[in-house]
């Protein structure tokens, strides 16, 4: 079986900056995996290379067998075209720690607006869809609501659903929770532990421990642009064999 | 009685009712602006000299009208031009295209750089400059030459003067509304899948229109009456009108007067729009809170509620 998210050597650097020193890792379809460690380690810098937001450097990086951002001739790689990016990026559904909805927009308008402008669904199929995501996550009070008035869990929750209208193979979660009050964070994981359940496959960049243990499939801690170690969540937070997982579960756990 | 009710007010678990701060400074502000205000307006009324019965007879006099027709005319091609000249100069401002984005820093350099009365006037004598203009290919063959004295009539001059002058202050606004939208929006939109055009229609726009509208509207404002400079041309607009008249039976202030009330007439309707097409481009603002309500709160220094906040 090929895995749904392949990476292989990648490297990103920002001038002198270098974020990423080679990053290889493998995501079979249906898995969860977690992404931590400290700050500025490049967690979510790797994400963001995922669906293209930032080109690599270096390296190759493959979703559902296909290169991501570029195309390999015999002879070259040539960059990929605004319309292929695009293509690329409508089956890879991403949240933001800062939710980033459209805010000229009501929540219902926010979902179907993928839909309906990049995969040209019909007015009434794309705001059926919208509907139905906005009940399953539990907002089905709030369609027509503009994100100001909404809470930062319910905000999420939309962003979330937001995603999933696209009806993504993948879907990427940049610290869904670290922007929100302790009281809301449960009702987004809740969320995301449904999606873990219905088979969606995932990368989460968190800090949030006891989801890792609990949905994830696998952990990945990375420091310094490297993955340091990485296995079953359980095996890595009960007993990590590297020393920096250690001093940094320390700290966090 | 009275002080039965102070006394229950002292009491700390009932309602507060204090008694409000005084500010004896205001009244005496407010009493020295309505005299000032009753001055004026008496003055008006009693001096013979403002001539309101000539003012009367020549507010709708039809050369007049046209005149308020022509500048009304002009403000609106000037703008709506200005704002697509805005719209192109300010994305191509954006480019990562250093040709591009030069020549639209050169473009607002140069017209917001020179008087727009230099302006008017070389457009107006543009064929000293280049006596034909010639259609065809670029250093090809030529299809049509076009005689520029006939080509660059006064109305033409005048509309590209306004129009050019206008285009360089409105890539200047536009500009700012465009960067005025966060990243994470346009992060957001692509990794839906949106394309650059339709990120720009649908989520960039819209949301700069918030920043654009206020000094867009201030410049509509502006055009209508500095539209009055293509009086140089001889074009008969609202203000040249009356100065012919003027001209003939010296009747300045009146006529002065005639001019003034148009042109507050007209701003006072497009500030009205203005306000309207704000509200369209901010649904999710609460519709109760009007322009003056915010402007009041970030004004006034952030003091505790005593007023039930709406």
């Amino acid at each position: 079986m090929s895995a749904l998210v392949r990476a292989e050597g990648v490297h990103k650097h920002y001038g002198r900056n270098h974020v990423l020193k080679g990053i290889d890792l493998s995501l079979e379809e249906g898995q969860v995996m977690c992404l931590v460690g400290p700050s500025g380690s490049g967690k979510s810098t790797f994400l963001r290379c995922v669906n293209h937001l930032e080109a690599i450097n270096r390296g190759r990086l493959w979703v559902d067998g296909e290169l991501i951002g570029y195309r390999q001739s015999a002879e070259a790689l040539h960059e990929l075209g605004d319309k292929e990016v695009c293509r690329q990026r409508e089956r890879i559904g991403m949240v933001f720690q800062s939710f980033n909805l459209f805010p000229h927009y009501t929540a219902l308008e926010n979902v179907a607006l993928g839909p309906s402008l990049v995969k040209k669904e019909s007015r009434a199929a794309a705001t059926a869809h919208a509907e139905e995501l906005l009940r399953r996550v539990g907002l089905g009070d709030k369609l027509h609501s503009y994100p100001a008035r909404l809470s930062g869990g319910q905000q999420q929750r939309v962003a979330i659903a937001r995603a999933l209208a696209m009806r993504p193979r993948l879907m990427l979660f940049d610290e869904p929770t670290s922007a929100l009050d302790p009281e809301l964070v449960g009702e987004v994981l809740d969320v995301m532990r449904g999606l873990a359940g219905d088979g969606m496959t995932m990368i989460v960049v968190t800090h949030e421990m006891a989801f890792a243990r609990e949905v994830g499939d696998t952990l990945v801690f990375m420091d310094d642009g490297v993955i340091v170690e990485s296995g079953d969540p359980r095996e890595v937070l009960a007993r990590p064999r590297h020393q920096r997982t250690q001093a940094f579960l320390s700290k966090v756990l | 009685m009275a002080t039965g009710t102070a006394r229950q007010g002292l009491r700390p678990d009932a309602d507060i009712k204090a008694i409000p701060i005084r500010r004896p400074w205001r009244w005496a502000a407010t009493a020295l602006v309505l005299v000032l205000l009753a001055m004026l307006l008496t003055s008006m009324v009693t001096n013979p000299r403002y001539r309101w019965e000539i003012v009367a007879r020549y507010l709708l006099d039809g050369s007049v009208l046209n005149g308020l027709l022509l500048t009304l005319e002009f403000t609106a091609i000037a703008m709506v031009l200005g704002i697509s000249l805005g719209v192109l100069f300010a994305v191509m401002r954006g480019s990562s295209n250093r040709v591009l984005s030069w020549t639209a820093a050169g473009y607002i350099w140069f017209f917001r750089g020179t008087p727009l009365l230099v302006q008017l006037v070389f457009w107006f004598n543009l064929s000293a400059l280049y006596p034909t203009i010639e259609l065809g290919l670029p250093f090809g063959p030529v299809f049509a030459t076009l005689d520029a004295n006939t080509l660059i009539t006064p109305f033409i001059a005048g509309v590209l003067g306004l129009a050019l002058n206008e285009g360089a202050y409105m890539a200047e606004i536009v500009r700012a509304g465009i960067v005025s939208v966060p990243k994470g929006q346009l992060e957001a939109a692509s990794s839906l899948g949106m394309s650059k055009s339709m990120t720009m229609r649908k989520i960039v726009l819209p949301q700069a229109m918030r920043v654009i509208i206020p000094p867009t509207g201030n410049n509509a404002i502006a055009m209508l009456k500095t539209s009055s400079l293509i009086s140089v041309l001889a074009i008969p607009e609202l203000l040249y009108s009356v100065q012919i008249i003027y001209g003939r039976n010296f009747q300045t202030i009146p006529l002065l007067l005639v001019a003034s009330i148009w042109y507050l007439l007209a701003t006072s309707i497009l500030t009205a729009a203005q306000t309207r097409i704000e509200r369209h481009f901010s649904p999710d603002r609460d519709p109760g809170e009007s322009y003056g309500a915010r402007l009041r709160r970030n004004l006034t220094s952030r003091r505790a509620n005593v007023k039930e906040e709406r």
